[in-house]
C-alpha cells in the first residue's frame, strides 16, 4: 500500500525554493484559495465538514465540526488562530512543513478563515524556531504583495489580514487556551471550559484553533473534494496525516501516509529499526500517549486503532526506542519535562509532577524503596485528570504505561541503578569517549 | 529552630532584577515597541514580542525594557514581569553573544543528546544555565525543540544544528568563538542571539532565504521521488482492507528483519563486569544530572 500512496503535503518539500512563493504558485498553490473564494462561505465549511478531517494536533476533533460551532450572529470579530506551537516531545512535523511550504499553511488560513468569516488570522510559532520565523514571515509578506492577503483579495471582496507571533518558551502554550491567554499577551495559563473558545475565545470572541497541519490539510480537500479525502485511510478516520519517525530506526523523518497505516509498514520504509538492533518500546503520538510494545506492530495508527490498544494518535510522533534503551531513564525524562512545563496552575500537576520526578530519580539511581512501584502509580493516579488541561494526564500516562509494559524493569530499581541494567552509552548514536553518559 | 524553614526549590527564579538600571533603550526602541504594539486588535497582545525586542537591545529583560513595556501598554510593571518570568526564553541576567541550547529531554537525550551537553559543559567551562566569563556563550539545556528526527538536536541562538556529536559540537563552538561564518544546516549564517531576537519580535533580517528547503530527514518520507520531481498523480483513493486483529498478520510478513514482532520487551537485568562496577561505585551517591537539573531550577 505504500507504493500507492502520493504524497500531498510534504510533496514540494525538496523543491528548490519550495518556501517562495514563485514556486508554490508554480507547483499548482493558491488555486484553491482562488476557487474556494468563488463558493459561498457555507459551502466551503460543508467541504471541510464532509471530508472527515480530524484535528491532527492531538486531540483528532473533526474541523468541520469546530469551525460550524462558530457562533455567526454573534457581533464581534470571529478570529482563526493557527496552533504553531509544536512542544510534544517527539512531534517534529510542522516546523519542516513551515520551513519548506509556509505558502500551504498561508492558504489553508485563507480558505479556513473565508468559511468562518474572520478576518484576522494568527498564526502562533513557538520562540526557539528562528529560521522557521523567517520564512513564514517572508512567506506572509510575499503573499500581500501578491494579493493574497490584505483588502479584497483578488478581486474577491473579502478581506484578511494574518499577524504572526512568537512564542517564548512554554509547552503548555500549545493547549489551546492557555495559548489564547498568551497571545492576549498573559502568562501561559489554561482556562476554564466552558465557554469553549469557539463561543467566547481571542479578546472573548468566538474563535477557530487549529493545528498548522490540520490548516494546511484544507487547501488539497478543497482542490480535490471531500470525497477524494474521505477515500483515504480507515472507517472514522479519513485522509492522510505526516508521521514522523524518531529514535532508534535507520531512517528517521516524516513519512506521509494514509490514516491506519501500521507501524510495521511504516518501519519498512523507514528502513527498521537500527541495524543489529530490535524494537522495546514506542510512543504512537508524543510523550503524553500511552507506550506501546513490539506487540504493538500491526496496530492501526488511527484514532479508534490506537485507542483500542489502550493509546492515543495525539502528534503522530512516533518515537522508537530500541533494546538498549533504559525504560526507567526514559519515563524519568519524559516526566522531568512535564514537571519543567508544568503551568503551576493546578496544585495537583505543579506538585504532582515533582513527587513523580522525585520518586522517578531514586528509581533511576537504583533506591527506590521496597515496593513504591505502587507508590508511583498512587501519586500518578492521584494527579490523572484533577486539573484544567491535559499536561498532567500527560505525565501520568507516560508513568502508568511504562510500569504495566515494564514493571519488573521498575522493580529492579529497588536495587540497581538504571545506568547497569542498561548501559546508557549503548543507546547513544555514537561511541561515547569514557563510555559513561550519565 | 522549628526545623520548618521554608526550603527554596527555585532559586533562581525571582523576578527581574530592578536594580540594574543599565539599558540600550532609545528612541529608535521605543518606536519600535509602540509598533508592535499597533500590529494587534488589542495593545497588550504585543507584550511576548515587545519582550523580545527588549531583549534584542538589552541583552536581558530589564528594568527599564519593563517600564517601556508597561507604559506603551498602559499596564503595571508588575503585570509586565508576571509575564516576563513565566516564559524561559526570557532571560534575567544578560545571555552570552551565542546562546547554546542542547536537548536533553527524553529522545534527545537517549540519542547521545547527554554525552553531547557533558561536552559542550566541558568545551565552555560552564554548566547549563550559566554564561561564560568572557560573555560569548551561555548554555542551556533545552526541553524539545520539535527536531526529533534530527536527534541530538542542539541549538545555536535558536538555529538548529542537527545529529550532534561530542566532536561535531566542540568544533562548533571553537568556530564560533574564533568568529568563523557558521551556517545551520537547516538555517541561516549564524548572527547573534540578541539579533535572533529581534527577529523573533518581528523585525525581519532579510536571511530567510538563505539555506535548504529542509533537511534530509524531512525527506525521507518522500522516498524514491526525486529531488525536483513534482507528483503529478492525485494520491490513490484507495479504501484499506477491512482492519485486521493485531497478530492475525504471520510476523514473517515484515521485510525488515530487524523488526520482531516478540516482545523484546523485560530484558534480562544485565550486571556490570566487575572492572566497571569498581569505577561507578567510586562515584557520589547522587546521580550527577539529577542533581545538575536541581541547582538550574
Amino acid at each position: 500500500m505504500t507504493d500507492t500512496f502520493t504524497p500531498v503535503l510534504t510533496a514540494n518539500w525538496g523543491q528548490p525554493n519550495s518556501w517562495k512563493l514563485s514556486a508554490y504558485e508554480a507547483a499548482g498553490g493558491y488555486k484553491a484559495a482562488a476557487k474556494a473564494l468563488k463558493m459561498q462561505p457555507a459551502e466551503v465549511l460543508g467541504v471541510v465538514k464532509d471530508s472527515n478531517l480530524r484535528g491532527r494536533g492531538g486531540a483528532g476533533f473533526p474541523v468541520g465540526m469546530k469551525w460550524s460551532f462558530v457562533p455567526q450572529d454573534n457581533p464581534n470579530p470571529k478570529y482563526l488562530v493557527v496552533n504553531g506551537d509544536e512542544s510534544e516531545p517527539g512531534t517534529c512535523k510542522d516546523m519542516p512543513l513551515l520551513l519548506a511550504s509556509p505558502h500551504t499553511l498561508i492558504e489553508g488560513m485563507i480558505i479556513s478563515s473565508y468559511a468562518i468569516n474572520c478576518h484576522t488570522a494568527f498564526v502562533y510559532i513557538r520562540g526557539e524556531v528562528l529560521h522557521v520565523h523567517r520564512r513564514v514571515r517572508q512567506a506572509v509578506a510575499e503573499a500581500y504583495e501578491a494579493g493574497w492577503l490584505g483588502k479584497d483579495i483578488k478581486g474577491s471582496g473579502y478581506d484578511l489580514d494574518i499577524i504572526v507571533h512568537a512564542g517564548a518558551g512554554a509547552y503548555i502554550c500549545g493547549e489551546e487556551t492557555a495559548l489564547l491567554n498568551s497571545l492576549e499577551g498573559r502568562r501561559g495559563q489554561p482556562r476554564l471550559r466552558p465557554p469553549f473558545p469557539a463561543v467566547e475565545g481571542l479578546y472573548a470572541s468566538p474563535t477557530v484553533i487549529n493545528n498548522v497541519e490540520s490548516i494546511a490539510t484544507v487547501p488539497s480537500i478543497i482542490n480535490h473534494g471531500a470525497e477524494w479525502f474521505a477515500g483515504m485511510g480507515t472507517e472514522k478516520s479519513k485522509g492522510f496525516t505526516i508521521y514522523s519517525l524518531s529514535g532508534h530506526v535507520a531512517k528517521p523523518g516524516q513519512y506521509e501516509a494514509p490514516l491506519g497505516i501500521t507501524l510495521r509498514e511504516l518501519l519498512e520504509r523507514a528502513g527498521g529499526i537500527r541495524a543489529g538492533h530490535e524494537l522495546k518500546f514506542w510512543t504512537p503520538g508524543g510523550s503524553s500517549t500511552p507506550i506501546l510494545t513490539a506487540e504493538h506492530l500491526d496496530v492501526p495508527l488511527d484514532y479508534e486503532g490506537l485507542a483500542s490498544a489502550g493509546s492515543m494518535m495525539g502528534t503522530k510522533a512516533l518515537q522508537i526506542f530500541d533494546e538498549t534503551v533504559s525504560v526507567v531513564r526514559t519515563t524519568l525524562r519524559w516526566v522531568e519535562f512535564y514537571k519543567h512545563e508544568s503551568c503551576g496552575k493546578c496544585t495537583p500537576c505543579r506538585e504532582g509532577t515533582w513527587w513523580l520526578v522525585q520518586l522517578l530519580r531514586d528509581f533511576e539511581q537504583g533506591v527506590a524503596a521496597e515496593g513504591s512501584v505502587d507508590k508511583l502509580l498512587d501519586v500518578a493516579g492521584i494527579v490523572n485528570g484533577k486539573s484544567f488541561c491535559a499536561l498532567a494526564g500527560g505525565a501520568c500516562a507516560c508513568v502508568t504505561s511504562a510500569v504495566k509494559h515494564f514493571r519488573a524493569e521498575f522493580e529492579q530499581g529497588y536495587t540497581t541503578p538504571a545506568w547497569e541494567v542498561l548501559p546508557y552509552e549503548a543507546s547513544a548514536l555514537f561511541a561515547v569517549e569514557g563510555g559513561d553518559v550519565r | 529552630m522549628s526545623g520548618h524553614e521554608f526550603q527554596h526549590h527555585f532559586a533562581e527564579s525571582g523576578g527581574v532584577d530592578l536594580s540594574d538600571r543599565a539599558t540600550n533603550l532609545n528612541e529608535k526602541a521605543y518606536g519600535e515597541l509602540r509598533e508592535l504594539a499597533s500590529r494587534y486588535p488589542q495593545p497588550r497582545s504585543a507584550l511576548l514580542p515587545m519582550l523580545h525586542l527588549v531583549q534584542s537591545y538589552d541583552g536581558r529583560v530589564s528594568a527599564a525594557g519593563v517600564e517601556a513595556c508597561a507604559e506603551i501598554l498602559g499596564i503595571s510593571a508588575a503585570q509586565v514581569s508576571g509575564v516576563a518570568t513565566f516564559y524561559t526564553m526570557y532571560h534575567r541576567k544578560p545571555a552570552g553573544k551565542h546562546h547554546i541550547g542542547v536537548c536533553t529531554t527524553a529522545l534527545c537525550a537517549v540519542m547521545g543528546g547527554d554525552a553531547v551537553l557533558d561536552a559542550v559543559e566541558a568545551k565552555l567551562g560552564v554548566s547549563a544555565g550559566a554564561v561564560t566569563a568572557d560573555g560569548k556563550f551561555s548554555l542551556e539545556r533545552v526541553e524539545c525543540n520539535a527536531a526529533c528526527d534530527f536527534a541530538p538536536v542542539m541549538m545555536v541562538n535558536w538555529e538548529y544544528f542537527d545529529q550532534m556529536t561530542p566532536q561535531k559540537a566542540a568544533q562548533l563552538l571553537d568556530d564560533l568563538a574564533a568568529g568563523k561564518q557558521v551556517q545551520s544546516p537547516r538555517g541561516a549564517t549564524v548572527t547573534s542571539w540578541q539579533e535572533a531576537e529581534r527577529v523573533l519580535a518581528g523585525f525581519p533580517d532579510g536571511r530567510a532565504d538563505e539555506g535548504p528547503s529542509a533537511g534530509p530527514a524531512s525527506l525521507a518520507g518522500l522516498g524514491d521521488l526525486k529531488p525536483g520531481e513534482i507528483p503529478t498523480g492525485v494520491p490513490a483513493a484507495k479504501k484499506r482492507a477491512p482492519r485486521k486483529k493485531p497478530a492475525a498478520e504471520p510476523a514473517a510478513q515484515a521485510t525488515a528483519a530487524a523488526v520482531k514482532a516478540e516482545p523484546a520487551a523485560k530484558p534480562a537485568p544485565r550486571k556490570r563486569t566487575a572492572a566497571p562496577k569498581a569505577e561507578t561505585a567510586a562515584k557520589p551517591a547522587p546521580r550527577k544530572r539529577a542533581a545538575k537539573k536541581q541547582e538550574e531550577k
